[in-house]
Order: C-alpha cells, then sequence, then structure tokens
C-alpha cells in the first residue's frame, strides 16, 4: 500500500503584516495545514494568533509571504470569541446566514440550518438570540458556520467566554463535528489546556511569529476522564514550557 | 400599580382644570384674559367644524413633511454609508441647513414657491425642520454594524447590497425610530412656524386659526387651537412609539424593559 503525501490544505510562506506604520504584528511566519488535522494556535495576548486567522479567512491581505491552497480555496467558515448573530433575526435565521448569502433556495436552507441546530443540540430555532444563553448563542454561530459544511473551519476563541461546563461541553461537541465531518480545524485559544485537550498539532506563538510546532497524539474518543490522565498532563506540560521559551 | 400609572395623571389633570375653572369663576376674571375651561370647551363647540379643518390641514403638511425627511433622510444617509466621497461633499451642507434656523428661510421659500402653492411651500419648511435628526441618526446607525458580521459577510460571498439590507438597515432600525419620534414632533413644530411665516389669507391650519383668534381676542379659541396642537403632537409621538414597539419588541434591548 502507498501512502499517498497529499499537498497541504493551506501554504503560509513568509507572511508578514503590519497595521499602518505600526510595529510588525506577524514577520515570517511559516506554516503548513494538513487536510484534517486541528490546529491549535495558542500564544499570549496580542501574540498575532487572531491576525493569522483573519489572514487565512482573506478578511485581511498579508504585508509581506505568500498564502495559498495548494489544493484549491476550500469551503471556509469563521467563528468568532463573540457569537455575532444578527440580533433581529431567529436562530434559525442566524445559522441560514451563508445559504442566504449565497442564493441557496429557501427550503434547503431552512432544512440545512435546521440540521446544523440539531447538530449543535439546538431545538428551539425561533427564539431571538436574547433569549439564549451565553452557551447557546455560540452553538447558534456554530451552527451557522456548520451549514456552509466547510472543509475550513476557523475559529478565533470561541469558548473564551463561557463558563467552565460550557466550554467542556462544547469542546466535546466540537469534536465529534470534526471527527463526523473530516473538516480541518484551525483554532485560536490562549488556554493551554483547551489546545492540549483539542488538537492534533499545537502551533506555541511568540510575539509576530510562530515558537514551535507540537505534534499532538490525544485518543481518538476523549472525554472528562482523560483530562486526569498522566499523559494529558505531560502534554500541556510541553506546550507550557514552548509558551515560557523553553526547549 | 399599572392602574396607578394612568389614573394618578389624569387625576391630577382633572383637579387642574377644576381648580383653574372655580379660580376663573371666583375671580371674575374677564374671558378676553383668562378664559375657564368650560369657555374654551364652548368655543371649541361652537367652532367645531372650521378647527376640525384647521386641525386636518395641519396634519396633512405635518406628515406630507415627515415622510419626505423619512424618505429622503433614509435615502441620503444610506448614500452616505457607500460612499465616502458623497458624504464629504454633502453632510457640511446637511449641517449648514440644520443650524441655519428655519424661520429665517421660511420667507425665501414662500416667495420662491409662491403663495398660490402655500401647501408645498409649508411642507417644504416644516420638512427642512424634521430631516436632519433623521439623516444624522440613520448614518450613525448604518455605520455602527458589527464589523464582525460585515467581515462574516464578505466571508460568505455577500455584496454590498446584501450588506446594506440584511446587516446595515435591520441594525439601524432603532437609530432610524428613535429619530422618527423626535422627527414627527419636528414635523409638527415646523408646519406651525410655516403657517406663522405664512401669515393670515393663505393658511388653513390650526397656527394660522390662532393668529386669527388673536387678532380678534377670542382667547378661548386661542387654548381649544392649543389643545388640539398638543393632541396632535401625543397623538404623533404615541403613534411613532407604538410602531416602535412592535418592531423591536422580539429583539432590541429598548423594548424589553417594557416587557419586564
Amino acid at each position: 500500500m502507498t501512502i499517498m503525501v497529499g499537498q497541504p490544505l493551506l501554504s503560509l510562506r513568509g507572511i508578514g503584516k503590519a497595521f499602518g506604520k505600526n510595529a510588525a504584528v506577524l514577520e515570517g511566519v511559516t506554516l503548513d495545514v494538513e487536510k484534517g488535522e486541528f490546529l491549535t494556535l495558542v500564544g499570549p495576548s496580542g501574540c498575532g494568533k487572531s491576525t493569522l486567522l483573519r489572514l487565512i479567512a482573506g478578511l485581511i491581505a498579508p504585508s509581506a509571504g505568500t498564502l495559498s491552497f495548494p489544493a484549491g480555496r476550500p469551503e471556509i467558515a469563521f467563528v468568532f470569541q463573540e457569537p455575532t448573530l444578527m440580533p433581529w433575526a431567529t436562530a434559525a435565521a442566524n445559522a441560514r446566514l451563508a445559504l442566504d448569502l449565497e442564493g441557496v433556495k429557501r427550503g434547503e436552507a431552512e432544512a440545512r440550518a435546521r440540521a446544523a441546530l440539531q447538530r449543535v443540540g439546538l431545538d428551539g430555532v425561533a427564539a431571538y438570540p436574547r433569549q439564549l444563553s451565553g452557551g447557546m448563542k455560540m452553538r447558534v454561530s456554530i451552527a451557522r458556520a456548520m451549514a456552509v459544511r466547510p472543509q475550513l473551519l476557523l475559529m478565533d476563541e470561541p469558548f473564551a467566554a463561557l463558563d467552565e461546563p460550557s466550554r467542556q461541553a462544547l469542546n466535546d461537541d466540537l469534536l465529534t463535528l470534526w471527527r463526523e465531518d473530516g473538516m480541518t480545524v484551525v483554532f485560536v485559544t490562549h488556554s493551554l489546556y483547551e489546545s492540549a485537550y483539542l488538537s492534533t498539532r499545537v502551533a506555541v506563538m511568540a510575539p509576530g511569529r510562530i515558537a514551535a510546532l507540537l505534534p499532538q497524539n490525544p485518543p481518538a474518543q476523549r472525554d472528562e476522564s482523560w483530562r486526569l490522565t498522566a499523559e494529558f498532563a505531560a502534554a500541556a506540560g510541553r506546550i507550557s514550557a514552548a509558551l515560557k521559551g523553553k526547549p | 400599580m399599572k392602574a396607578l400609572r394612568y389614573s394618578l395623571p389624569l387625576a391630577l389633570g382633572l383637579a387642574v382644570l377644576l381648580a383653574w375653572q372655580i379660580a376663573v369663576r371666583e375671580a371674575r376674571l374677564p374671558v378676553y384674559l383668562l378664559p375657564a375651561p368650560s369657555d374654551i370647551w364652548a368655543a371649541f363647540l361652537a367652532d367645531f367644524p372650521s378647527l376640525m379643518a384647521s386641525l386636518f390641514a395641519t396634519l396633512k403638511v405635518t406628515a406630507a413633511a415627515f415622510l419626505l425627511a423619512l424618505v429622503l433622510g433614509v435615502m441620503l444617509a444610506v448614500a452616505f454609508s457607500q460612499s465616502r466621497i458623497v458624504e464629504n461633499a454633502l453632510y457640511p451642507y446637511a449641517v449648514v441647513m440644520q443650524v441655519t434656523p428655519v424661520v429665517a428661510i421660511a420667507p425665501l421659500i414662500l416667495i420662491w414657491v409662491g403663495y398660490d402653492r402655500i401647501e408645498l411651500a409649508l411642507v417644504l419648511i416644516a420638512f427642512l425642520v424634521a430631516f436632519f435628526p433623521i439623516l444624522s441618526n440613520t448614518t450613525l446607525g448604518l455605520k455602527s454594524a458589527d464589523h464582525n458580521l460585515i467581515d462574516l459577510f464578505r466571508l460568505y460571498g455577500a455584496n454590498r447590497w446584501q450588506i446594506l439590507w440584511r446587516l446595515q438597515l435591520p441594525g439601524a432600525l432603532p437609530h432610524i425610530l428613535g429619530a422618527a419620534k423626535i422627527a414627527g414632533g419636528l414635523a409638527l413644530i415646523g408646519a406651525v412656524v410655516a403657517e406663522f411665516v405664512a401669515g393670515s389669507g393663505t393658511a388653513t391650519g390650526l397656527a394660522w386659526r390662532i393668529i386669527e383668534a388673536g387678532n380678534r381676542l377670542e382667547i378661548a379659541k386661542m387654548f381649544a387651537c392649543l389643545a388640539l396642537l398638543a393632541l396632535l403632537g401625543i397623538a404623533i409621538f404615541a403613534l411613532l412609539s407604538a410602531l416602535e414597539y412592535a418592531l423591536l419588541r422580539q429583539w432590541h434591548e429598548s423594548a424589553l424593559e417594557k416587557q419586564d
């Protein structure tokens, strides 16, 4: 059996980004994102994680370097730290947003949005955002992303503002979606425990650059109990050491 | 508590009217100085048909000016939100239009439009008073769209009209409705000012009735006209508040308190 070493989904070469005349936020970032991996960008506030994610999404352009999708541009979805819902629209209408913009027929869009909401555990599709808790709003936001059937899901500290139980529940639900759909996830967080729990690879960032790339080997099926193992503690320890700049 | 909210001001109003009635009668004040509420009511009944016609005339001017201000204000604000060049070129003139006292422009407008088309002149003057709050608030509302949502719209391939129609305009709705409440009252003020400037013999609205009654020392009739103007203002405000509540109650924070 031959193992095909495919092209990376995303290739970054010497990416730099500066806003106006300010000092560069990113400098010389080189990184390949493989298809199907769960990559976490972890680092202190202001190190350029979110900027890197926005560059990948094409929301901003790099000042230097090249960014390419060697196998063609995948379907991309983005989840922000805030749920970023339209307050005047119901959960269903929010989840349908991308489909409405693309001109998908109303019936099909509604069915896909409803299915996406059910996958994240929401049935109350007629509710307005103000009637939902923080965790439920974030679920609507994830459903909105899943409704486009993304090949690349970009998430910018999506669970940072949630309480710990909601955060853990959403971590597990996200892993289920990732496994079921075989999509690629690039996930920004400042929590090294979250990065250790979720990812197959961790990019530890120092201000403006990637300081270390740490492959992870978490069990395929992981739950709460895995957080208590020595294996998890060791993974978190390695990320922590890299964050502190130790080899 | 809810019953008290309405009955308290109502009771206070009735008490004041009663005290007013008794005081005027006891002091034997002449009706051309301060008429009693009963005199005002009598004047209202005596001139009912002509007062209603005047009320309708003022209402027509106010409504036309308000709708014109709403449509043009929102349209210009949309143009501002789509083009920085248009905004930079026109906004200073909108401000000039706002800060120049409209009473000073009114005679010019009357001459230009002509006394034979007095209603159009009145509408234009009232429009000038009501226009700016709509323009200014709507512009602010359109610019206040969540930047992350705009990014998301762009990521999902939205064009600028989809962003305007699906994101900016719904988001600006609370601003537009808030401005409409202000503009509704201002349109009425503008209509009254315009009628005052136009003077007698041309306009037929309530403000002109006030001038006419004043010239004839019919003070009770003046009060009757004033009361009608106040009621008209309250009705406009109540109508626009109801519209605001109907459109925002599902989702906006401002409508939330009323439900709780």
